[in-house]
């Protein structure tokens, strides 16, 4: 428990009648970082921010916010706001009585309240509003409000339920940036859930992926992209090609596997205790898959692939092939270096393998 | 335009039933009454205009004590009933899952599949002085001699609120139900504690559930009649009992029409300023 | 009074209509009789006997003098085809709103009635030089007291005694008023045509009423609530009829009916045809069927109340007799007080009095 860390959790468990929601979850998050909870829904996260929150009791574990323990702590009296999924502004309250709402709880003086709010409407753009009904604004423009009111009371710690959830993609694209900036412009420390990796890349300075109640892994989105460390955070965050096969031989830390259609391929070895002759999963992606002609880079392994079709989509264009009986989607480079590809066409793919990262496989 | 006429035409013809209904049963007796209302009977075969009756009731202390008493008790029971409504309304909306919500809701029910008479003579029996309850009070030696709970005004009370709870508790439901659990948690998140939440976030929200069950439940205690003068004994007065007497005991049609006037009168006065105070429109509370 | 009249027409035309094809929604085209009347003037044993002897149909409506005279009055003497109210309610309510046909005495088998009673009907329901009543069943008000009691009430003002202080009850009703009037040693009967006697009257009626309340559990409004009261013991004394106090009696020998001092209040309910009877025929059937001696007596077995009838005596259930024996020696007897005919608008006055006294502190 460092002295600077905002939020710092430690064996947190909490039960419901058969299953286990959050199990053994312990988290940092130091002071004026933006934490992402990433996981697939039933995963335990929205159960693990009500714990943070107060609205819930964990089993087992403690939750310290600056040092202080929560655990019995009731909502309205912890250092944390929480922006909703649905962010549950009041509908009997204008934007301003929204957002005055908590100053009024901690006692501000109407006149310095009424400073405050305009204050922080204008920070998150959108001045002149506080005599709407949040029902008049539009989906954007309610969750800057839903904002507000949490940050006007500068928290310690922001929860955020997974907000952009409910904006269509252009607005939700435009509000990950955004959200991101308010972040760094409020300086308040943000703990973010959502089941979009899109989003909690962008905007996060650390992420934690959650599976099954536990955190597979938790590092800075780059590392976790490059370096996952488990088979399900590498096929989970970003798109990824997983092939099975036998693994050979081992070569300091590379891994030579024998896919099922008996092509040799290789890999980086990304987990502990892999004997030659067991089944594994080798994860590479997209970009890192090169269209090879007749020259191709002497360190790289390869595989012959049949191309499906051609799937344009701008910057992230795409082939789906199908190599030893797996489908394989590579990235097709539009600077205009990619050959033409007809359908059926035959393609030797390739890759470094040191950016391929081979898992036992997964039963 | 053809079309346009037709479809005017069936929905004439369907608002037909209902518009005859509202004239020959709501606004022509009403009418009628109010015409009533100012007719003096000079002798046994005159009939003159003039205002004796409303006259009468200011002049006569028991007409104005009665319709002072009347009110003032009806909104007291309205007061209570949505006291007692509302933890009971919060517990069958978000609390009560599933099978125990549907017999929460049964057992709220139930009491009403017996008449206003039946539920009011179930009352007497426990609080009669010969009842349930009192018997059970000189058993576990609270009392020594028989009590008496009948015949008061906290009889009345009781009786009226108890005829009066489902038709709160209903609308009450209806809103609680389609509050966003999240609002509660934010008002707490927010800094607020119990009171707060319930007086800035639950209570604002429900508030059309609250002011159209006031109205259902404060017209029904208004108008009650067998309640108050089975359970009220000696000082049951209640305004409806003096238009029943007039109409019925006195063959005083004119009176009677008068005090009736008076009593419609009251009771769309008093709705109106609960709407103004609570800032409710009677569309939006009516759906 | 035109235009009264013609409302009232029109009025009594619609529910009349109403009323028609609401029988014929019935589907019965069978010969019908529609009585208005008091619990237990009609046993369904009776009325089986009347329709298996006649072939006609009866249909009762439970009633009391003040319910009767409303609905006649709404219809202007529709909806029914014979009424029971009390003798002294014909002439006043006749007068005001016209509701009831004369009596053809023709018709009626004055024979198997009391002369006595047939006299004292006709006299005081004479409007016009026409008759409207005919004598039915008779009773009279006095007080049912419990024999803990029964030393300290023996009138209707003992009933205001503090030894039986929150164990009293009667109804808040002109009898109470004309009860309470004698026991006060005033004469209310005299002062009916003299304003202001009867005001003056009615003026210490009301005093002693308004000191008396304290004393009241609660005023009765119906029969069955009374005498669960007095069987359950929470009243000890009480202002009211006396078939009840019999019935009573009958179930609990400590509880009886006792003609007060200065006399019990007696009534006759008559049979009266409504203005616009349908089957006058079928009225008279009825009125002349339930005479017999043999059916009055099940109809003052019905209800414990004493029939117009002659000889029907004999054929009552003797604990009925025995316990009207025990009420009434001829002294008693001698003084009942017959209500006469109650001129109009003698009710608004006694109303405003009663009135007062329920809203009193």
């Amino acid at each position: 428990m460092t002295s600077h860390s905002d939020l710092s959790c430690t064996g947190l468990v909490r039960r419901f009648s058969g299953h286990t929601a959050v199990d053994h979850v312990s988290l940092d998050v130091p002071a004026g970082t933006f934490f992402s909870i990433l996981g697939p829904s039933g995963c335990g996260k929205t159960t693990l921010l009500r714990l943070l929150a107060g609205f819930d009791k964990p089993d087992e574990g403690d939750i310290h916010i600056r040092g202080q323990r929560m655990n019995d702590v009731p909502p309205n009296h912890r250092p944390v706001n929480m922006v909703f999924q649905h962010l549950a502004l009041f509908p009997t309250m204008s934007v301003g009585e929204n957002i005055g709402y908590g100053l009024k709880r901690q006692k501000v003086p109407a006149a310095e309240r009424q400073k405050r709010i305009v204050q922080v409407l204008e920070q998150v753009g959108l001045p002149d509003l506080a005599g709407r009904n949040p029902q008049q604004l539009s989906g954007g423009q309610r969750q800057r409000v839903a904002l507000a009111r949490c940050l006007v009371l500068k928290p310690t710690l922001l929860l955020l339920d997974e907000p952009l959830g409910a904006l269509d993609l252009k607005l939700r694209e435009q509000m990950k940036v955004e959200l991101k900036h308010l972040q760094k412009a409020f300086g308040t420390t943000f703990v973010y859930i959502t089941h979009d990796q899109s989003e909690a890349m962008v905007m996060s300075d650390q992420v934690a992926v959650m599976r099954n109640g536990r955190f597979d892994q938790v590092a800075p989105p780059e590392v976790l992209y490059r370096q996952p460390e488990t088979p399900f955070v590498a096929g989970f965050v970003g798109d990824n090609n997983r092939l099975r096969g036998d693994l050979v031989s081992v070569e300091g830390e590379l891994a030579d596997i024998r896919l099922d259609d008996g092509s040799r391929v290789r890999g980086r070895i990304a987990c502990e205790g892999l004997e030659p002759g067991s089944r594994v999963d080798l994860f590479v992606r997209p970009e890192s898959l090169v269209l090879a002609g007749e020259a191709i880079n002497p360190g790289y392994t390869g595989m012959d692939a049949r191309i499906r079709t051609t799937l344009f989509d701008g910057a992230n264009s795409r082939v789906e092939a199908e190599a030893a009986g797996q489908t394989v989607y590579a990235r097709l480079p539009q600077d205009g270096s990619a050959p033409r590809l007809g359908e059926n066409a035959a393609v030797r793919l390739a890759w470094d393998p040191i950016l391929a990262r081979v898992f036992e496989a997964a039963t | 335009m053809m079309k346009d006429s037709a479809s005017r035409l069936s929905l004439w013809l369907l608002l037909t039933p209902f518009l005859l209904w509202i004239l020959l049963l709501v606004l022509v007796p009403h009418l009628q009454m109010l015409r009533v209302s100012f007719q003096v009977r000079e002798s046994w075969d005159t009939l003159v205009w003039g205002f004796d009756q409303y006259q009468n009731f200011f002049t006569e202390s028991y007409y104005w004590r009665t319709f002072v008493r009347t009110g003032v008790m009806s909104l007291f029971t309205t007061f209570l009933t949505l006291i007692i409504a509302f933890p009971i309304a919060w517990y069958i909306a978000r609390l009560a899952r599933g099978r125990a919500r549907g017999l929460l809701f049964l057992a709220c029910l139930i009491p009403f599949w017996a008449s206003e008479l039946v539920r009011t003579y179930g009352w007497m029996i426990l609080l009669r002085e010969s009842g349930l309850i009192s018997s059970w009070l000189q058993l576990l030696g609270l009392a020594d001699a028989p009590v008496e709970m009948l015949y008061n005004d906290v009889a009345v009370i009781i009786g009226l609120v108890y005829n009066g709870l489902l038709f709160m508790v209903v609308p009450l439901v209806t809103t609680l139900d389609g509050m966003d659990e999240n609002l509660v948690e934010a008002g707490y998140d927010l800094g607020g504690g119990h009171l707060t939440v319930m007086r800035e976030v639950v209570v604002p929200w429900a508030m059309p559930g609250i002011v159209s069950g006031c109205i259902v439940v404060f017209m029904l205690t208004l108008g009650s009649y067998l309640t108050p003068i089975l359970m009220g004994g000696k000082d049951s007065a209640w305004f409806t009992q003096q238009i029943f007497t007039q109409f019925i005991t006195r063959f005083n049609w004119e009176q009677g029409a008068a005090l009736g006037v008076l009593l419609l009168f009251l009771s769309s006065v008093i709705v109106w300023i609960g709407l103004r105070l609570s800032g409710q429109s009677l569309r939006k509370v009516m759906g | 009074m035109k235009r009264l009249d013609r409302k009232t027409r029109k009025h009594a035309l619609m529910l009349s209509l109403a009323l028609v094809t609401g029988g014929f929604a019935g589907g019965a085209m069978a010969e019908e009789l529609r009585l208005i009347t008091w619990g237990g003037y009609a046993p369904d044993d009776v009325v089986a006997q009347f329709e298996k002897e006649t072939g006609i149909d009866v249909k009762v409506t439970l009633s009391n003098n003040e319910d009767m005279i409303s609905k006649l009055r709404a219809t202007g003497g529709a909806g029914f085809d014979l009424a029971q109210p009390s003798q002294d309610r014909i002439v006043g309510v006749q007068r005001q709103f016209n509701i009831y046909k004369p009596i053809d005495f023709s018709r009626v088998n004055t024979e198997q009635l009391q002369p006595s009673m047939v006299k004292a009907t006709k006299d005081s329901t004479e409007l016009s030089g026409k008759h409207y009543g005919v004598p039915a069943v008779w009773g009279t008000s006095g007080l049912i007291v419990h024999n803990s009691v029964a030393d300290s009430v023996k009138d209707y003002t003992d009933l205001c005694d503090p030894a039986v202080a929150g164990e009293v009850s009667y109804r808040l009703k002109r009898p109470t008023l004309i009860g309470f009037g004698f026991a006060l040693g005033l004469d209310p009967f005299s002062a009916y045509n003299d304003r202001d006697r009867y005001d003056s009257i009615l003026a210490q009626v009301e005093d002693k009423l308004i000191d008396c309340k304290a004393n009241v559990k609660t005023y009765w409004t119906g029969g069955d609530q009374l005498l669960a009261l007095l069987r359950t013991g929470e009243v000890k004394a009480a202002m009211a009829w006396d078939a009840g106090g019999w019935k009573l009696n009958a179930e609990n020998p400590e509880i009886r009916f006792v003609a007060p001092e200065s006399g019990a209040l007696g009534w006759i309910d008559t049979f009266a045809i409504p203005r616009r009877s349908e089957n006058e025929e079928a009225a008279y059937k009825w009125i002349n069927f339930v005479m017999q001696p043999e059916i009055a007596a099940k109809i003052t077995n019905a209800s414990g109340n004493f029939t117009a009838s002659k000889g029907a005596d004999e054929f009552v259930r003797a604990e009925l007799a025995d316990a009207y024996r025990a009420s009434f020696n001829d002294e008693a007897i001698n003084n009942i007080k017959w209500y006469p005919p109650v001129p109009p608008g003698l009710e608004t006055v006694e109303g405003q009095v009663l009135d007062r006294v329920q809203a009193a502190n």
